[in-house]
């Protein structure tokens, strides 16, 4: 693929008014399974927002609900305040860029991207001259200039989801929907597609919602991330709330590494399996909550000093340091544990430690 | 595939792939499938031809000149052509609603278009035979209107239909299938309309397979045998179809007429593999193109 250059200051693109976005209790059955559990959302005009969560969660779903591509069995959604569920799919203009692209293999990319614009009706359809003024300026756009007589299977997957994108921006959509964008392209396009799909949503401006299971992805991309699970929204919020003040146990063990253990919380204590560790709470009544903590996040304790220990199980070399596999408490529960290099010690060793960083949630 | 998997050299002489016969193996099978083939299917189409001119293309063509002979090939060319646009028609429905939709019975139509080429031709004949035919079900009701159906040019024609409505079904449902539905998604949500995204997106993607059931279904439509000769009648000059005429010229031992009218059909034969692989050798990218995905 030709390498992806920052885009020039004049690129420009006409476009249709991005729109504010209400899902409002949107509810979804497929026969007796839901896949959607009354989800509400309101995204204003211009945003860039991921739908995060693992496969099943009814991401790909609510997505295809906005499309028109499914119906919900309940629930409204609203495009800049008016009624979209009664739109038919092609009235609805919104850009979808499938997750296998699904170009038209038969035609070249020209007319591919150029197709949203021949089906037309007369009277609405551009001229020919100004069809091809529109899609030049797209391949302009989406880097691929001077490609536009390739079949789509001549083309590398990055340059196919390029080609995707701008097929479904031809149409000037009120909306861009991507669904799993970079989920089938190497690691390398992958961030190299990523950095520029941001800086394309800021130049053009579009309401933007990208499917994803990649949390990275959806950090370091969106403006705000929805997390999904099971057919319900976990949280809603920047990259920051999300890592940093996780709302709820699957949020937290889903954004990044961690380890989540039983704990029991007494006189303002946190007990596990029997033990103090060391940290305190400023909640006084006894209960039963889980502690979550992540790898990097510990400090060895070396002394008899209230602490969680464990029994090294395995480790492993992870980026500049070593992570420790240990097994921790009377149910023999696993835990997962940075340290310095060079602080190793032999299998089946004892060790302590005290969370730096820590969540309680209700148990 | 050698400068990748080959061993050390003191290594050769055990060096077997797993999937590899040896040279003997090899030439022995070969021999087999070529000798079973010229015994069975080069050898009668080659005596076919042979025959046919043996006595000069001039007796030839006189031989196909008959008047019941020259209308029998009129009525084979009408029989296809109503019937291979009917399954055509039939079979883009089917497909469509097999390899897009999910609907309680699928299974059962699936096995329904099977079913002729399970069912002996004959039996097919004899079940238009009990609808239409004078004691028949409905034979009554349409005489009464002076519609006649068996022993008639209908009748063939339902026959025909009958016997070839899988060929082109059966092409399209494995590739339509495979193609799933994410194209036509993306034609609609661009503002295409149904038929927009039928002709310009459905249509093409299947365009190599529906050419294939078109001529395979084409070839049998004309050399159908057995449902057509229950429901023809065989009444001279109308209601026999080529295979038909076949027969018969060939009961009254006139073999050169036989085999001449015979060279025809297997000159069909001819034309429709050999066009089939023209297409295949011509256009071998795209038809890759249009099955992965």
């Amino acid at each position: 693929m030709n390498a992806l250059t920052p885009l020039e200051a004049e690129t420009s693109i006409a476009l249709g008014a991005p729109v504010d976005v209400t899902i409002d209790a949107v509810a979804k059955d497929f026969g007796d399974s839901p896949a959607l559990f009354g989800v509400s959302l309101d995204v204003r005009a211009g945003e860039l927002v991921a739908l995060l969560g693992p496969s099943g969660s009814g991401k790909t779903t609510l997505l295809r609900i906005l499309a028109g591509l499914e119906a919900p069995s309940a629930g409204r959604v609203l495009f800049g305040g008016e009624d979209a569920l009664g739109l038919p799919v092609q009235d609805r203009n919104i850009g979808f860029v499938f997750q296998h692209y699904a170009l038209f293999r038969h035609m070249t990319v020209f007319d591919n991207i150029a197709f949203g614009l021949t089906v037309r009706p007369r009277a609405s359809r551009p001229a020919k001259a100004e069809i091809r003024r529109r899609v030049l300026h797209l391949l302009n756009l989406v880097q691929l200039t001077g490609l536009e007589k390739r079949y789509p299977t001549q083309l590398s997957g990055g340059q196919r989801q390029r080609v995707a994108l701008a097929r479904a921006l031809a149409i000037e959509p009120r909306l861009l929907l991507l669904d799993e964008p970079f989920g089938a392209l190497d690691a390398q396009v992958r961030k190299d597609l990523r950095r520029w799909l941001r800086e394309i949503h800021d130049r053009t401006g579009h309401t933007t919602f990208f499917v994803t299971h990649d949390q990275e992805e959806a950090l370091e991309l969106a403006d705000r991330v929805v997390v999904m699970s099971k057919g319900r929204i976990e949280q809603v919020g920047s990259a920051d709330d999300i890592y940093d003040r996780p709302a709820s146990p699957f949020v937290f063990s889903f954004i990044g590494e961690s380890t989540l253990l039983p704990v029991v919380i007494e006189g303002g204590a946190v007990t596990f399996g029997g033990d103090p560790t060391g940290l305190d709470v400023n909640k006084t009544e006894r209960r039963e909550a889980v502690l979550g903590f992540r790898p990097h996040d510990v400090t060895l304790v070396e002394d008899d000093a209230p602490a969680i220990r464990g029994r090294i199980v395995a480790t492993r070399r992870h980026g500049g340091r070593r992570r420790l596999e240990l097994q921790v408490g009377p149910d023999h529960l696993r835990a997962e544990i940075d340290v310095e290099v060079g602080d190793e010690q032999p299998l089946g060793t004892l060790v302590g430690f005290r969370p730096q960083r820590w969540r309680i949630f209700p148990a | 595939m050698t400068d990748i998997a080959a061993p050390a050299p003191h290594h050769a002489a055990r060096f077997q792939p797993a999937a590899t016969e040896r040279p003997a193996v090899r030439v022995l099978l070969t021999v087999v499938a070529l000798a079973f083939l010229g015994l069975f299917l080069v050898l009668p189409l080659v005596s076919v031809f042979y025959e046919a001119l043996s006595a000069g293309f001039g007796a030839f063509v006189k031989a196909l000149g008959g008047r019941e002979t020259a209308s029998a090939i009129e009525l084979t060319l009408l029989v296809a052509a109503i019937s291979v646009p009917a399954n055509l028609v039939f079979g883009l429905t089917a497909s469509w609603a097999i390899a897009k939709f999910e609907f309680r019975g699928k299974s059962l139509l699936i096995t329904l278009i099977d079913l002729p080429f399970s069912v002996s031709p004959v039996t097919a004949g004899l079940i238009y035979v009990l609808m239409f035919g004078a004691q028949g079900y409905l034979g009554p009701l349409l005489a009464e209107h002076g519609i006649k159906v068996i022993f008639a040019v209908p009748g063939i024609v339902l026959a025909t239909i009958f016997v070839t409505f899988p060929f082109i079904a059966r092409e399209l449902i494995p590739i339509m299938q495979a193609q799933g539905t994410q194209d036509e998604e993306a034609a609609l949500s661009l503002g295409a309309s149904g038929w927009q995204t039928f002709f310009r997106v459905t249509l093409p993607n299947v365009k190599w397979a529906l050419l294939y059931g078109v001529l395979l279904c084409n070839a049998r439509a004309m050399g159908e045998f057995g449902a057509v000769s229950v429901v023809s009648g065989h009444i001279r000059g109308k209601t026999n179809t080529m295979p038909l005429q076949v027969e018969i010229l060939y009961n009254e031992y006139m073999y050169r007429a036989a085999f001449a009218v015979a060279s025809l059909l297997a000159l069909l034969a001819l034309v429709t593999l050999i066009v089939k692989s023209i297409l295949e050798w011509r256009y071998a990218d795209e038809i890759a193109a249009t099955r992965r995905h």
